[in-house]
């Protein structure tokens, strides 16, 4: 099949992409509902240790360890580029008695180069640390439908707001459904993908707009020529610039290191799922919206068609 | 005709800038701050509870409890703590690059007990009897430091005094017995000094110690996160390494993709990356590791500008127009898409700096900065280097433009 990114109909195919984008995202939202999420201590009491040991070890060796000092770890993870690591889990928080312990005990066993990472949250802070993600996506949501309702009109508000948040919950609902582990840095990811999905979108509706001034838009036909010839003429740019930011992120992915990885994995699948909603998704609610001002008019046709 | 002045002039100002950046730019990038996460150090918020029960806790215990963890953060020698209150009951710590992180955590969270014991352990004072700030380092006839007290209620310091005249009185801080003056007469003022072979420096850590120890709160850990200083520092060359790969494949992108405008992005987002560094030197930010991907995400962004203006310059090329009016109207159309684009970010970024913690509001800064200093470099130094370099007439084929001959059309 002979693709063309530039002559390739983008407004015809539409009910099909929504379909499909509601399909999955109703699959995600399930995923969510049933399986949760896999929280990090970000969100949920106690503590979790990087013990980075730089030596050959095995889960087994580190439970025992951890024993001996009568702890009980929730889970201990292998981690690391050379599986030098171990991630210990504990539900009930340690206090610092116990975490220096922890350090001396491997110290010695291990070697001068055990290094520790430490992160430890009370329920009363988890809370507030999920409450305040969800402020900060709402008030994003807020500040962004102003701003665009303001430069553009509310339609393309809703319809940025929509594509927005279809982003959101597809990168939400992976992690879910993979039951990666989410910790604070990955509702940094979210309200990144968010603000790099609205500024692709924008651009679109911007050309969108552009044309809507060139081009005599009576019909619903010559609406969807519109938006089709903006997301043509602006694929390339969309294409290239998620290009760029994937190159970034993909090497914070590869050679960012473990404490960054959750942060880097979300955003590299939020940028694929921002690009496909800005060209497959956005334009095209606000094409099915507007659409009605002309089926409106059709029945009243006393009135002045909206410019 | 290929006009030499502009293309002097052009080369003049790239020179220029990479003299400065060449020159400066390893110091700008070193006198970063760098956050806990990279360097090794722990953030810890305590939640300050009165120790008796149905006492207030006002705005002023909270800034006294501050100033009293700084001087004890000072007692270990660590140079910049970040010490602040947040909401109505909690203080947040930050220390980076501490050598011993578990000395320092016991130092900062346990409040020090101070009392007053008499010669068979019985505790006669306590802190809580020492007036707020109530010792001080002063100076004898010989210029000798000694420690000087004040207590809140004189009247039973007499009394004390009186009853254990001639006796050794123990001033404790924990378990651990500092000095055992013997109360030489009745004092009545509610003054006493404590006296010893102290170097200025004991005294005045002993003075700091005192007062912190009568502070009237409980701090609780409801959050920490320590990171040792090997893991900080694997954490920082890996991002580094990550940042030269990931810039390096979008410079090769844009070469390859855009040519000779590609080069000047290339040039643009140099002089980017630098100014970025530079401010956030200024600002004294702490670099933190979600804050070295804010920033190679933002010369990602950073380069958006360029895709959109090029791709723009592309577009009216292909129309027919010649390439200096193609580089005009392209640059013209695409200012507002970039600045719509980049607002819209921005407000994000605000949001993400208003909720975030610590390390997710690094992020939003090192985000904030970039878009900003993006229109400076990527819209307006790219401008002005393009204005340059078309009117030189030099490397005018569409070519280099990114553009074939066969697909530009009669205007």
């Amino acid at each position: 099949m002979n693709f063309n990114p530039k002559t390739w109909n983008y407004v015809s195919h539409r009910k099909q992409f929504f379909l499909l984008s509601g399909v999955l995202q109703i699959i995600g939202i399930l995923g969510l509902l049933f399986l949760g999420f896999n929280l990090g201590v970000d969100f949920q009491s106690g503590t979790r240790l990087d013990i980075a040991i730089g030596k050959p070890f095995t889960e087994a060796e580190v439970a025992a360890e951890l024993k001996q000092l009568n702890l009980e770890p929730g889970s201990i993870v292998t981690a690391g580029d050379n599986g030098e690591r171990a991630a210990v889990r504990f539900t009930e928080p340690l206090n610092k008695e116990q975490i220096a312990s922890v350090k001396n005990s491997f110290t010695k066993k291990y070697g001068d180069q055990v290094d520790i990472q430490e992160s430890t949250v009370d329920p009363v802070v988890s809370r507030e640390l999920a409450k305040n993600a969800m402020y900060a996506l709402i008030w994003a949501s807020i500040g962004i439908v102003i701003y665009v309702t303001v430069r553009f009109e509310y339609r393309f508000a809703i319809a940025g707001i929509i594509a927005l948040l279809h982003d959101a919950i597809g990168v939400i609902s992976i992690f879910s459904i993979f039951q990666i582990e989410v910790d604070l840095p990955f509702i940094a990811a979210i309200l990144t993908i968010v603000g790099y999905s609205i500024n692709d979108t924008i651009v679109t509706f911007d050309r969108i707009r552009e044309n809507m001034k060139l081009h005599k838009v009576k019909r619903k036909a010559d609406l969807e020529y519109v938006v089709n010839l903006s997301i043509q003429e602006t694929i390339t740019r969309s294409i290239n610039t998620v290009i760029t930011v994937l190159m970034a992120s993909a090497a914070l992915l590869i050679f960012g290191g473990e404490s960054i990885r959750t942060f880097s994995l979300a955003l590299t699948i939020g940028l694929f799922i921002g690009m496909y909603s800005s060209i497959f998704i956005a334009s095209q609610i606000w094409l099915e919206w507007k659409a009605k001002e002309f089926a409106g008019n059709r029945i009243t046709p006393t009135n002045n068609e909206a410019s | 005709m290929i006009k030499w002045s502009r293309i002097w002039a052009f080369s003049l100002i790239v020179i220029l800038m990479f003299g400065v950046i060449g020159y400066t730019g390893l110091g700008v990038a070193k006198g970063i701050t760098l956050g806990l996460d990279l360097q090794g150090g722990f953030e810890i918020l305590y939640e300050v509870k009165p120790v008796h029960e149905g006492e207030k806790l006002d705005k002023g215990t909270l800034t006294d409890t501050v100033s009293a963890l700084n001087r004890r953060v000072n007692v270990i020698g660590v140079s910049e703590p970040d010490i602040q209150v947040e909401g109505t009951d909690r203080i947040r710590v930050k220390l980076a690059g501490v050598t011993n992180q578990e000395q320092a955590r016991k130092l900062l969270g346990e409040p020090a007990r101070l009392s007053f014991l008499d010669p068979n352990g019985k505790e006669l004072l306590t802190g809580d009897d020492l007036a707020k700030n109530g010792a001080s380092v002063q100076y004898d006839e010989l210029r000798r430091p000694y420690i000087a007290l004040k207590l809140k209620d004189a009247d039973k310091f007499k009394q004390i005094t009186e009853t254990y005249l001639q006796q050794p009185i123990s001033i404790a801080l924990d378990e651990k017995i500092l000095t055992s003056p013997v109360v030489q007469s009745v004092i009545s003022g509610g003054t006493a000094s404590i006296t010893g072979n102290y170097t200025v420096d004991e005294a005045t850590e002993l003075a700091g110690i005192l007062n912190a120890g009568a502070l009237p709160v409980e701090m609780k850990e409801i959050y920490s996160n320590s990171v040792g200083a090997a893991l900080g520092a694997e954490s920082l060359q890996k991002g580094i390494y990550a940042s030269f790969i990931g810039i390096a494949l979008i410079f090769l992108f844009m070469l390859l993709y855009y040519r000779w405008p590609g080069v000047i992005a290339i040039i643009t987002l140099v002089v980017f990356m630098y100014l970025t560094l530079l401010v956030l030197n200024w600002m004294h930010a702490t670099l933190t590791l979600p804050g070295i991907a804010a920033f190679i995400l933002t010369v990602g962004m950073a380069v958006d500008a360029n895709i959109i203006t090029y791709e723009r310059i592309k577009e009216e090329l292909r129309s027919g127009k010649t390439l200096l009016s193609a580089v005009r109207a392209g640059q013209r159309r695409s200012l507002s898409t970039i600045i719509d684009a980049n607002l819209t970010t921005i407000i994000a970024g605000i949001v993400l700096f208003y909720f975030g913690t610590s390390s997710v509001q690094g992020f939003a800064v090192t985000l904030m900065v970039g878009i900003i200093l993006t229109l400076l470099t990527n819209v307006f130094g790219t401008r002005l280097l393009l204005a340059i370099w078309v009117r030189s007439n030099a490397l005018r084929k569409p070519w280099y433009y990114g553009v074939k001959e066969s697909e530009i059309g009669e205007l």
